[in-house]
């Protein structure tokens, strides 16, 4: 498989990660190395093959909807990079 | 006070009863010894004195007032994944450079419930992604028995600082061999339970259907004691598994005649390093003298473990660090045009560049038109691997073979090629991704004196007789008694 510069450009602009022209190169020769590797598991026949994600295929429980938490705002907001008033503070995101 | 710094947790625990030592002399024992070494060595990232000795002086008072606990007072040491309420956890990350945690990881809390001091927080590759220690933000962790070459990772941290006698035990998590490969590298037992024994709450997520939290210790008897007090069901974490708890010591003392070993013909073949073959082998001599018998097994998926890891778990990963935004915690750049702006500068600046790699794979195969191809293909495949190990369970008791194809290796011999990197993995990837428990422990050295270590892989919940397979090993032999020159 091959990765274009605008496929790096493009992933990178899902990812929210900023690439640099400058370094689309290097992380595009990077990526395709991976993906010769991960390809290797293209040729194998799995029609009809269960996917997998759990060893002992256990099911999500379900829990009752009770309150359990406690508020703690202030704690959890200790490590915001910017909040006022139980806010956090982004940018201007509406006109 | 004087007291061996490579003391067991068992013995550490029996010199506590024994009031011989005190919980608060133990702490300053590997503190001071943590201040003299860690410079040179880099395991640890946050040490915060006070907090450990005022754990250990609460302790000591449980002691006098009559009160017990499996490991009241023994220290430990935690690989900088684990959330402690009031310790900063950096993950290894800028990222998380100054995050504080705002509470406790159920693991952790179940350890301090056992008695268990806090030493400090571990160096570990970037979010657990590497093999190296060297994606490390606060620098690469040094291994104790060679500075010059890596400890493994990615709890690299963990391993050094208990090689280096710097901590009795550490707990570390283990994704895709982060665990039982840097135990081999530094000559340390370690083990990754069956996915769903220990609770992932509060355990920086990485790739959630792969990651497990598991002990390093001088040997089986300690990760047995350790994970009593580590394991247990969690109703925080959705795939905690709802069982009672169990004692993993109840057979260690079990004779290993009848043993059935299962040899894969995939794990020793011509991509292992000679020594590492040779040093397996002579251990296998010893299980064979203990009663054990090997069969020749073969796990033909096997192969394509590699290739399915590096699906899920970027995939998984790119989902889990989609939360690293710089909007409620962590990282913020300081200069954007608008929100999306702020979004790209601050992960693109906050995290470094095998995370951002491991991101951008993950982001490309679940993009959309990719799905059926990668993740869910990877998936099937993991089915296909777990089918192998059943079927191999009909003819064997437990699964050996080597840790990893080749010993610690020199800083930067790898650094600059992530598909070498991946490829060290190659033995332990496939028990993360089928979920069952494997564990690593010392066999040997190669002929430049470099620890190998050997694996064993067990069926699902099959802990206790693996800990008795290694326990009953480390009885006949001294591998695992041997530290460096420190």
């Amino acid at each position: 498989m091959s990765l274009s510069a605008q496929d790096i450009e493009r992933i990178a602009h899902l990812a929210r990660i900023r690439v640099t022209p400058d370094e689309v190169g290097q992380v595009q020769a990077k990526l395709e190395g991976i993906f010769k590797l991960i390809d290797d598991m293209q040729s194998v026949n799995t029609k009809g093959v269960e996917p997998m994600s759990h060893g002992l295929d256990m099911v999500l429980r379900l829990r009752d909807d009770a309150v359990t938490e406690k508020n703690d705002r202030e704690n959890l907001q200790r490590n915001a990079p910017q909040a006022a008033e139980g806010y956090f503070l982004v940018p201007k995101v509406i006109e | 006070m004087s007291w061996n710094a490579f003391a067991t947790v068992a013995e550490t625990k029996a010199a506590l009863e024994a009031k011989e030592v005190s919980a608060v002399d133990l702490a300053k024992h590997y503190l001071d010894r943590t201040a003299q070494l860690n410079p040179g060595l880099n395991a640890y990232i946050t040490l915060n004195p006070e907090k450990t000795l005022s754990e250990a002086l609460s302790t000591d008072n449980k002691r006098s007032k009559g009160e017990v606990a499996p490991l009241l007072g023994v220290p430990i040491a935690h690989k900088d994944i684990y959330l402690i309420d009031g310790w900063r956890t950096t993950c290894g990350s800028k990222m998380l450079e100054n995050f504080v945690a705002p509470y406790t990881s159920t693991v952790v809390k179940y350890m301090a419930d056992a008695g268990m001091v806090t030493l400090g927080k571990l160096n570990m590759d970037e979010f657990a992604m590497g093999s190296s220690n060297e994606t490390s933000f606060f620098g690469p962790v040094k291994n104790p028995w060679d500075t010059s070459r890596v400890p493994g990772g990615s709890s690299g941290g963990s391993a050094a600082a208990v090689a280096a006698g710097l901590a009795p035990a550490s707990t570390g998590t283990d994704t895709g061999g982060s665990i039982r490969q840097p135990a081999m590298f530094c000559n340390l037992t370690g083990l990754k339970p069956t996915y769903g024994i220990c609770s992932r709450y509060g355990i920086i997520a990485f790739a959630s259907s792969l990651d497990q939290a598991g002990p390093f210790a001088q040997t089986a008897e300690d990760c047995a004691l350790l994970l009593n007090a580590m394991a247990g069901f969690d109703p925080r974490d959705a795939t905690s598994l709802d069982r009672p708890k169990e004692d993993y010591t109840r057979d260690l003392a079990k004779p290993l005649k009848g043993l059935r070993i299962g040899l894969p013909k995939e794990f020793f073949g011509e991509g292992n390093e000679p020594g590492v073959l040779k040093a397996v082998e002579a251990a296998l001599d010893v299980y064979r003298k203990l009663g054990a018998t090997t069969v020749e097994i073969s796990l033909p998926n096997v192969k394509y473990s590699v290739p399915a890891y590096y699906v899920v778990a970027p995939a998984e990963a790119s989902s889990n660090l989609s939360r690293f935004d710089g909007a409620r915690f962590g990282h913020r750049a300081k200069d954007y045009d608008d929100i999306v702006d702020m979004y790209k500068r601050s992960r693109a600046e906050g995290f470094g560049a095998e995370v951002k790699r491991r991101i951008l794979i993950g982001t490309y195969v679940l993009s959309h038109g990719y799905y059926d191809a990668y993740y869910l293909q990877a998936g099937k495949l993991r089915r296909l691997i777990a089918e192998d190990f059943k079927k191999a369970y009909e003819v064997c008791d437990v699964v050996i073979g080597p840790t990893a194809p080749e010993p610690a290796f020199q800083f930067g011999a790898k650094a600059d090629d992530p598909v070498k990197m991946y490829l060290n993995d190659i033995y332990t990837i496939c028990a993360n991704l089928t979920g069952q428990p494997a564990m690593s422990h010392p066999c040997g050295v190669d002929e430049n004196g470099l620890h190998v270590g050997m694996q064993i892989i067990g069926n699902y919940l099959d802990e206790a007789r693996m800990l008795n397979v290694a326990h009953q090993y480390q009885l006949a032999t001294d591998w695992h008694k041997k530290h460096p020159n420190i």
